[in-house]
């Protein structure tokens, strides 16, 4: 065991600098050649996403409630204008930290469509906790037609539905890192990535550059958000890198709502196998120590 | 079993009342209390107990799953979803459940690999082997409908992909490929023969692992030596001994396995398979499962057309080859000598092997490109040849170390150099 370790150490730590150095090459090349190459080689994004600290990341990850709070205001008044999160209920806006009566509030902000009625009419009423985000649009079709021919993708799943794929030796490094933020780290790179195409790179006709977009160098979704367009109400800066990371960081909390409990509960879990483990060891040597085998 | 006498001695009377009508305790009891083992089994000796523990808790959590899941295609991939976000420890059970899949072929790589090292599939031990391979194939089925399931667009595009393949062989290809999907491209009809299989398969495996388990405790298990079990000093009972390693190799994997479960389990996913399936919009880049990806390397490794078989069949015939293979190899090596502890060449092979196997793996994950095709093909060549060349000529010219007479004699002259 011991051999093998010393054997694979140094080959670990060589790919190790050999990925790190290939990294840092990429990142000092030019915008202009790395939007060329990508498009040549039909390989996007054209820049891997940043990788940010998010308070939900590692074994005792946490959702920052505050946060949370300020996604689902950037949620609210920009992004659910095209996007919609239809397998997120309203009641479970409690776990942002609000009381049962202001999600009740909240709710009411909203008009469903309920029915049909005793008299067979379809018809609306106001929201209650139990109903979940109605969409911007009738359906997929409309949405279509009103986005450029491009549907907006629906947002419960974005955060896990989106990654760029991270290479060899990193994809290694990431299951002792327990990196799996990809989707926010793609999410908030796309968000401030929004930028004037290198010259000479024509882009297609109605189609905005961004070189953090994992299909194209550009895409059908203008900047869609801007500095002072929500006003917070905790004091956090009203900037485009912060609404990022906190849509990012919401977008997180509605893919997987239980992301807590299950880190949680795998602590639990580990501590008790460790344990579990360890006396197991113990056992096993003393039942061995009298046997050559 | 295999002839020794029972050590079973109903204590109670209501023992001895059961013993005389339905002898299961003593079955038990001579299975895995007093059945010896030899001595010297190292942990590669004890995969088969985590593969055994990964079914039981793959059909547990599948029942459970089965009873929120929706096999019907607009509302699959919601019922899942459900199952995540609002059933009691709903994320448990599926999160157990797909990274399950992931562990049970983990530990059935290295329950083959070990056999491969030991000789075990040797004689006498071919039918023991050969179930092995069933079991391995249904779990390759089980596993590939389970990934169908959810919905998504993987699972979809994934599907497509590969029953596709059937539709390669001549003559009866296109019947067999709409006789599997139920009509003409993968929809409901797929969804639901795909679910009620996959319920079914795991019970099937589960028959096969008696007959496995059965076949073992005939022969009696291999060991690092290869020697056969000669004398009683040979063995050890298999409680406490093999139950104790068993039980620290278990938990150590299970380790590893909540690892993945609580801490990163999407990362053995797709973030694609996210998205609802979508029969308008091909993914950018279909991968399969990473536990098929060797054999996907070499499915399109064949590029060319060899006489009047074409690259696409060629291609099929060599994924298919590869697993076919393994049914022959008891009479593919040559060798009297089991272990390649005694064997330097065929030790060298091997890893090459294991290293190849891995290396297809990741040139299976990757886009095709010249390079990756080329280095595919090579390592497809070397696959083959490893069963087909190198096991029936090695075995003829090459010269073994010296081995031992007896377990007891490894064991002791072990503890001597010690």
């Amino acid at each position: 065991m011991k051999k093998l370790v010393t054997s694979l150490l140094p080959l670990a730590l060589a790919a190790g600098l050999l990925g790190g150095a290939a990294y840092a090459a990429g990142e000092g090349h030019d915008l202009k050649e790395a939007t060329e190459h990508a498009a040549a080689t039909a390989h996007y994004p054209i820049l891997k996403p940043e990788e940010m600290d998010w308070s939900f990341a590692g074994p005792f990850g946490h959702y920052d409630k505050g946060q949370l709070q300020r996604g689902l205001k950037v949620y609210t008044e920009v992004c659910s204008a095209c996007h919609s999160m239809n397998l997120v209920p309203f009641r479970t806006l409690e776990n942002l930290g609000y009381s049962e009566a202001q999600v009740k509030t909240f709710a009411a902000n909203y008009e469903v469509q309920d029915g049909p009625n005793a008299d067979g009419e379809m018809y609306t009423r106001k929201a209650v906790a139990s109903d979940h985000f109605p969409a911007p649009y009738a359906n997929e079709e409309a949405a279509a037609a009103s986005n450029n021919g491009a549907a907006p993708p629906d947002f419960s799943l974005i955060a896990k539905a989106r990654g760029v794929e991270r290479g060899f030796p990193l994809f290694i490094f990431d299951i002792f890192t327990q990196y799996q933020e990809g989707g926010p780290d793609y999410i908030h790179s796309l968000l401030t990535g929004y930028q004037e195409p290198p010259e000479g790179v024509a882009v297609p006709e109605g189609t905005h550059f961004n070189p953090h977009f994992n299909a194209a160098m550009s895409l059908a979704m203008a900047k869609p958000i801007s500095d002072d367009q929500v006003t917070y109400d905790d004091g956090a800066p009203q900037t485009v890198e912060q609404y990022s990371r906190d849509i990012s960081a919401f977008l997180m909390w509605a893919a997987e709502p239980h992301l807590e409990e299950r880190k949680r509960t795998g602590f639990m879990v580990l501590i008790f196998l460790l344990i579990f483990t360890g006396l197991i060891y113990l056992t096993k040597k003393s039942v061995y120590a009298s046997k050559e085998h | 079993m295999s002839g020794d006498h029972s050590t079973y001695t109903p204590a109670t009377g209501i023992e001895k009342w059961i013993d005389s009508r339905l002898p299961l305790p003593r079955m038990v009891h001579d299975s895995f209390i007093s059945y010896p083992v030899p001595r010297n089994l190292n942990y590669a000796y004890t995969f088969g107990a985590m593969l055994a523990v990964m079914l039981i808790i793959q059909i547990l959590t599948g029942v459970v799953l089965a009873m929120h899941y929706v096999a019907e295609v607009s509302s699959a991939f919601n019922s899942v979803e459900k199952i995540t976000r609002d059933v009691n420890h709903g994320w448990l059970l599926r999160y157990m459940h797909a990274n399950g899949a992931s562990f049970f072929f983990i530990a059935v790589y290295l329950h083959i690999a070990r056999g491969l090292y030991y000789g075990s599939y040797k004689a006498p031990r071919e039918i023991l082997w050969i179930l092995g391979v069933v079991i391995y194939l249904l779990m390759m089925a089980t596993g590939f409908m389970g990934y169908v399931l959810p919905w998504g667009q993987m699972s979809f595009w994934g599907a497509t992909v590969i029953t596709g393949f059937f539709s390669a062989f001549p003559l009866v290809g296109e019947w067999l490929q709409q006789f599997l999907l139920g009509g003409f491209a993968v929809d409901q009809p797929t969804l639901n023969r795909f679910f009620s299989l996959h319920y079914l398969l795991p019970f099937m495996i589960a028959g096969v692992v008696v007959l496995h388990v059965w076949a073992l405790h005939v022969t009696g298990q291999t060991n690092p030596t290869g020697v056969e079990v000669k004398t009683k000093t040979d063995t050890v009972p298999f409680t406490p001994y093999a139950t104790l390693k068993d039980a620290l190799g278990l938990s150590v994997f299970l380790i590893a396995y909540a690892w993945f479960v609580f801490y990163m389990p999407n990362y053995l996913g797709h973030p694609d398979n996210y998205v609802m399936a979508n029969a308008l919009k091909t993914p950018a880049h279909i991968v399969p499962e990473w536990y098929y990806l060797p054999f996907y390397a070499m499915l399109r490794a064949i590029t060319f057309n060899i006489g009047p078989i074409d690259s696409k069949l060629g291609g099929v015939l060599v994924m298919f080859g590869s697993i076919i293979i393994l049914f022959f190899l008891p009479w593919l090596d040559t060798s009297k000598v089991r272990s390649a502890v005694y064997r330097p060449w065929y030790k060298l092979f091997y890893w090459i092997f294991v290293v190849n196997a891995i290396l297809l793996g990741w040139l299976g994950s990757r886009a095709a490109t010249d390079l990756y095709t080329l280095m595919a093909q090579i390592g497809t060549l070397y696959y083959f040849a490893f069963f087909l060349v190198i096991m029936p000529v090695l075995g003829l010219i090459e010269t073994p170390k010296r081995i031992p007479n007896s377990i007891t004699e490894a064991v002791l002259a072990k503890k001597n150099k010690n």
